[in-house]
C-alpha cells in the first residue's frame, strides 16, 4: 500500500502532468487561458485576486526552497535550524494567510456574484475542491506545528521522499511515518498535479516573463507558407522581425 | 528609408446620417456571439455625448495610449514591470457597466399568451446573469441627445469650454462619430500585450490579435485609448476590429464600408516609414502630433520612395493602388482629413473629414446664404465651440488645422453651386483656401459623387497567395460558432480548430462592383 501511495501514485500524477499538458497545448491552444471574470466584477476581485495569487508566488517559493534545498545545505552555509525554522513559519504564516484569505474571498465572490457563479464550468468547481483542499491542508500542517508545538522536521523526511521522486529512487518510508496532515497534503497535492492539465490552471505556465525584454511593437507576416497557418492564427513563433526596436524599451 | 503599407481608412463626418447600418452589419458579421453580446467593433457615437465605452476619451481616468515621460514614450499605465505587477488585476480595465449590459426580450410571451384584456408585454433579459433587468444603458443611449443636459456636461471633450457652451452657443450642435480600430501605427495595444498575441501585419499594417496566443491578461483592453479591444468574457480571449481582413485581402471593403448608407467611407493605402513613427510619437506638444504624422507619410509618385518599395518586395499593383488611394489623396493631397485623437501617441490610421454642418446650419437659421464663402468663413471664426470641439478631437485642441479644413470644404460648397448653377467657376474662391480649380473639382469629385472603385481603392493580397487565401477556407478565430452552450471540455470555444468555409469572394466581388 505504502508503495502505491508514495511511488506508483506519484509517477502516476506526474506522468498525466506532463503528457496532459503537451496534449492540451496541441489540442487546445484556443482554450489556454486565464478566462478571467473581471470583467463582471471587480470590487472582490481587486482584493482578492492579489492576495490570492501573490500569496501563491510566495508559497511555491516557500516549497521550493523547503522542498529543493537538501538540509545539509543550508547547514552548511551556517543557517541553524532554529533560524531555518523561524524564518520559514513566518515567511510561510504570511504567505499561508494571504492566499488563505485571497482564496476565501475569490469563492465567495465566485459563489455569490451570479454572472460568475454561471460562468464556472463543472472542471472549475473540481479544481477549487482540489486547490483549497491542498491550500487548507498546507496551512494546517503550519499552524498546527505552531498550536502543538511538534517536532516533525519535514525537511528529514518529506523533501527528501520528493527530491527521490526525480532521481527515480523514492523511498516510500520516509513518508510512511509522517504526520497525516503531511500525507493528505502531499496526496493531494499530486491529484491536484494530474488534474492541472485539464484546468484553466494551465495559464500558470503563460506567465509572460517574455514581455520584460520583447520589442513593444510586434510585426507578423501574413505568412507564405501554407502551413503557417491563415489569417490571424499562425504556426510561426509571435515576433519574428521586431522593427520598431529596443529604442522603445 | 523603409518603406511599409498601411490600410487606411478615412471617414467623411459631413454625410454621416447616423443610422447605425454599420454598427448593425459589423456586428453581424463579426460579433454576434456568445461572450461578445456587449461588443460593437464598430459604433456609432453622437457628439458632444459619452461615447462607447462611456466617457472613453477621459484618459486621466482610463490612462490609455501613450505618454512621454523625460522625453521617453511610454505607456499611460506605466512601464512593462508595473504591468506585469498588475496582472492579477487590472485596475483600468472598464467594467461590464462602462459598456452596458446586454440583454434580449422574452419574445415567448408576447406568442404565447392567451387572449387578454390588456396587451402582454416582452420584458427584457440580461444576457448576463439570464435575470430580468431593467434597461439603463447601451451602446449609443444618449443618440441624438447632442445637447441634452443630462449627458452632454458629462462629455469629457467639454471639459474647460463648458461654460461657453452654455452661454456663448445657446443653439446646440451635434454630429456623429462612426469608430473603428484605427488600426494605429503605434498601438498601445499590442504594447500592452504581456503574451505578445496581438501584432500588426507587415503586408498591410491590419492589428490582429492571435487567439491561439491571446491569454486573458486584458492589458490591451486598458491599454487601447480608443477602447477597440474588448473581453470575450466566454473564450476569455481579448477581440477586436479585423479591418475585416478576409475581404481586405481580396480586395473588398469592410463590412462597414460597403453597408454605409452615406457612402462615406474611405479604404486605401498609405506608405509610411516606420523607423520615423517612433520619432513622431514622441514629439514633445501634442498639437505637433498631427504633423509629425504627416511627415512619416511618403509620397508613392516620389522615385526614391518608388525604388526603396520595389527593393523592399512590395508589389507594383500596391504601389498603383497607393498613388490612386482615396485615403492618401485626403489626407496628404487635400488635407482636409484628420487623425482622431493624435494627443494618445498611437498613430492612429482612421482619419476623419470634420463636419462643417454645424457651421453650415448655423448660418442658415440666421437667414443668411448658407453657400457663400464670406458668410461660411466668417461664421467658422466666429463659432468657436464647434471648432474648439472638433479641434479636441482631431488635433490635440489646435484650431489652426481644423479651421483650414472648414473653410476648404466651405470654398468647395460655394465653388460647386456656381458651377451646379451653369454660372461661371469663381477661381478666386479655390485661391482663397490655396488650392487650384482642378484640384477642388476633383476634391469634390471625391467627397460628393465617387464610384465605388474610387472610394475604394483595394490591391488583392499577393496575388501567389491569393488561391489560398479564397474559399479553401479561413479558420475562424472563434472556434465556437455558438456550439451555445457550454459543452466544450475546458470552457466555451476550447478544442481543435474547427475550419469554416467563406463564400466566395471573388463572385461577390464581381457583385458589389457592378455598380462602377
Ligand atoms: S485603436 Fe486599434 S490598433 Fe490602436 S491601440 Fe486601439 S486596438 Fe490597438
Ligand atoms: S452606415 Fe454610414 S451613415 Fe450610417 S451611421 Fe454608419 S457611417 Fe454613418
Amino acid at each position: 500500500m505504502s508503495t502505491f501511495l508514495w511511488v506508483i501514485f506519484p509517477y502516476l500524477c506526474l506522468a498525466v502532468f506532463v503528457v496532459g499538458h503537451w496534449w492540451r497545448y496541441k489540442y487546445d491552444k484556443f482554450g489556454w487561458t486565464t478566462r478571467s471574470s473581471q470583467l463582471y466584477e471587480d470590487n472582490l476581485l481587486k482584493w482578492g485576486s492579489p492576495l490570492f495569487h501573490f500569496g501563491m508566488l510566495g508559497v511555491v517559493g516557500g516549497h521550493i526552497i523547503g522542498l529543493l534545498l537538501p538540509k545539509g545545505w543550508t547547514d552548511a552555509i551556517g543557517i541553524s535550524e532554529e533560524t531555518y525554522h523561524a524564518f520559514a513559519l513566518g515567511g510561510g504564516l504570511v504567505a499561508g494567510a494571504m492566499t488563505f484569505v485571497g482564496l476565501v474571498m475569490l469563492i465567495y465572490r465566485r459563489r455569490t456574484v451570479r454572472p460568475v457563479f454561471k460562468a464556472t464550468t463543472p472542471m472549475d468547481k473540481v479544481m477549487y475542491l482540489f486547490l483549497a483542499g491542498v491550500i487548507l491542508l498546507g496551512c494546517w500542517n503550519t499552524v498546527a506545528s505552531v498550536i502543538f508545538d511538534s517536532h516533525f522536521n519535514y525537511r528529514e523526511s518529506v523533501s527528501p521522499w520528493f527530491r527521490q521522486i526525480f532521481w527515480f529512487q523514492p523511498d516510500a518510508s520516509l513518508m510512511t511515518g509522517a504526520p497525516l496532515g503531511f500525507q493528505a497534503h502531499a496526496l493531494l497535492a499530486f491529484a491536484l498535479f494530474a488534474l492541472w492539465p485539464f484546468t484553466r490552471l494551465v495559464h500558470v505556465f503563460s506567465a509572460p516573463v517574455g514581455y520584460l525584454t520583447r520589442p513593444y511593437i510586434v510585426y507578423r507576416s501574413r505568412g507564405s507558407k501554407v502551413q503557417d497557418g491563415l489569417g490571424n492564427r499562425s504556426g510561426s513563433p509571435t515576433w519574428e522581425r521586431p522593427s520598431l526596436d529596443d529604442a522603445k524599451r | 528609408m523603409r518603406v511599409m503599407a498601411q490600410m487606411a481608412m478615412v471617414m467623411n463626418l459631413d454625410k454621416c446620417i447616423g443610422c447605425h447600418t454599420c454598427s448593425v452589419t459589423c456586428k453581424q458579421a463579426w460579433t454576434n456571439r456568445n461572450g461578445m453580446e456587449y461588443v460593437w467593433f464598430n459604433n456609432v457615437e453622437t457628439r458632444p455625448g459619452l461615447g462607447y465605452p462611456r466617457r472613453w476619451q477621459d484618459q486621466e481616468e482610463w490612462k490609455g495610449g501613450w505618454t512621454l515621460k523625460n522625453g521617453h514614450l511610454q505607456l499611460k499605465t506605466g512601464g512593462r514591470l508595473q504591468k506585469l505587477l498588475n496582472i492579477f488585476s487590472n485596475p483600468k480595465m472598464p467594467g461590464m457597466d462602462d459598456y452596458y449590459e446586454p440583454w434580449t426580450y422574452d419574445y415567448e410571451t408576447l406568442l404565447n399568451a392567451p387572449l387578454q384584456k390588456n396587451f402582454p408585454v416582452a420584458q427584457p433579459h440580461s444576457l448576463i446573469t439570464g435575470k430580468t433587468m431593467n434597461v439603463k444603458w447601451s451602446a449609443n443611449w444618449d443618440d441624438d441627445l447632442g445637447g441634452a443636459q443630462e449627458y452632454a456636461p458629462k462629455d469629457p471633450m467639454l471639459k474647460g469650454i463648458e461654460d461657453k457652451v452654455k452661454f456663448e452657443f445657446e443653439k446646440t450642435f451635434m454630429f456623429y462619430l462612426p469608430r473603428i480600430c484605427e488600426h494605429c501605427l503605434n498601438p498601445a495595444c499590442a504594447a500592452s500585450c504581456p503574451s505578445g498575441a496581438i501584432y500588426k501585419r507587415e503586408e498591410d499594417g491590419i492589428v490582429l490579435v492571435d487567439q491561439d496566443k491571446c491569454r486573458g491578461w486584458r492589458m490591451c483592453v486598458s491599454g487601447c485609448p480608443y477602447k477597440k479591444v474588448y473581453f470575450n468574457h466566454k473564450t476569455g480571449k481579448a477581440e477586436k476590429c479585423t479591418f475585416c481582413y478576409p475581404r481586405i485581402e481580396v480586395g473588398i471593403p469592410t463590412v462597414c464600408s460597403e453597408t454605409c448608407v452615406g457612402r462615406l467611407r474611405y479604404i486605401g493605402i498609405i506608405l509610411y516609414d516606420p523607423d520615423k513613427v517612433l520619432a513622431a510619437a514622441s514629439v514633445e506638444d501634442d498639437q505637433a502630433l498631427y504633423e509629425a504624422q504627416l511627415g512619416c507619410f511618403l509620397d508613392p509618385f516620389d522615385p526614391e520612395v518608388q525604388r526603396a518599395a520595389e527593393q523592399q518586395g512590395i508589389p507594383m499593383d500596391w504601389m498603383e493602388a497607393a498613388r490612386k488611394s482615396p485615403v492618401r489623396r485626403l489626407i496628404q493631397d487635400y488635407k482636409v482629413a484628420l487623425p482622431l485623437h493624435p494627443e494618445y501617441r498611437t498613430m492612429p490610421m482612421v482619419w476623419y473629414v470634420p463636419p462643417l454642418s454645424p457651421v453650415v446650419d448655423v448660418v442658415k437659421d440666421t437667414g443668411h446664404d448658407a453657400e457663400e464663402m464670406g458668410n461660411l468663413f466668417g461664421a467658422i471664426d466666429a463659432l468657436r465651440i464647434p471648432v474648439e470641439y472638433l479641434a479636441g478631437l482631431f488635433t490635440a485642441g489646435d484650431i489652426e488645422p481644423v479651421n483650414g479644413v472648414l473653410r476648404k470644404l466651405a470654398a468647395m460648397r460655394s465653388y460647386m453651386r456656381d458651377i451646379n448653377l451653369g454660372r461661371d467657376p469663381d477661381a478666386s474662391i479655390p485661391e482663397a483656401v490655396g488650392m487650384g480649380e482642378e484640384e477642388m473639382y476633383e476634391m469634390f469629385r471625391l467627397l460628393a459623387i465617387a464610384k465605388y472603385n474610387e472610394r475604394y481603392v483595394i490591391p488583392t493580397a499577393h496575388a501567389e497567395q491569393a488561391h489560398r487565401l479564397e474559399e479553401i477556407g479561413t479558420d475562424c478565430a472563434v472556434s465556437a460558432y455558438d456550439h451555445s452552450g457550454d459543452a466544450e471540455p475546458f470552457g466555451v470555444g476550447s478544442g481543435p480548430e474547427v475550419r469554416i468555409a467563406v463564400e466566395d469572394l471573388r463572385i461577390r466581388t464581381a457583385r458589389m462592383k457592378d455598380d462602377a
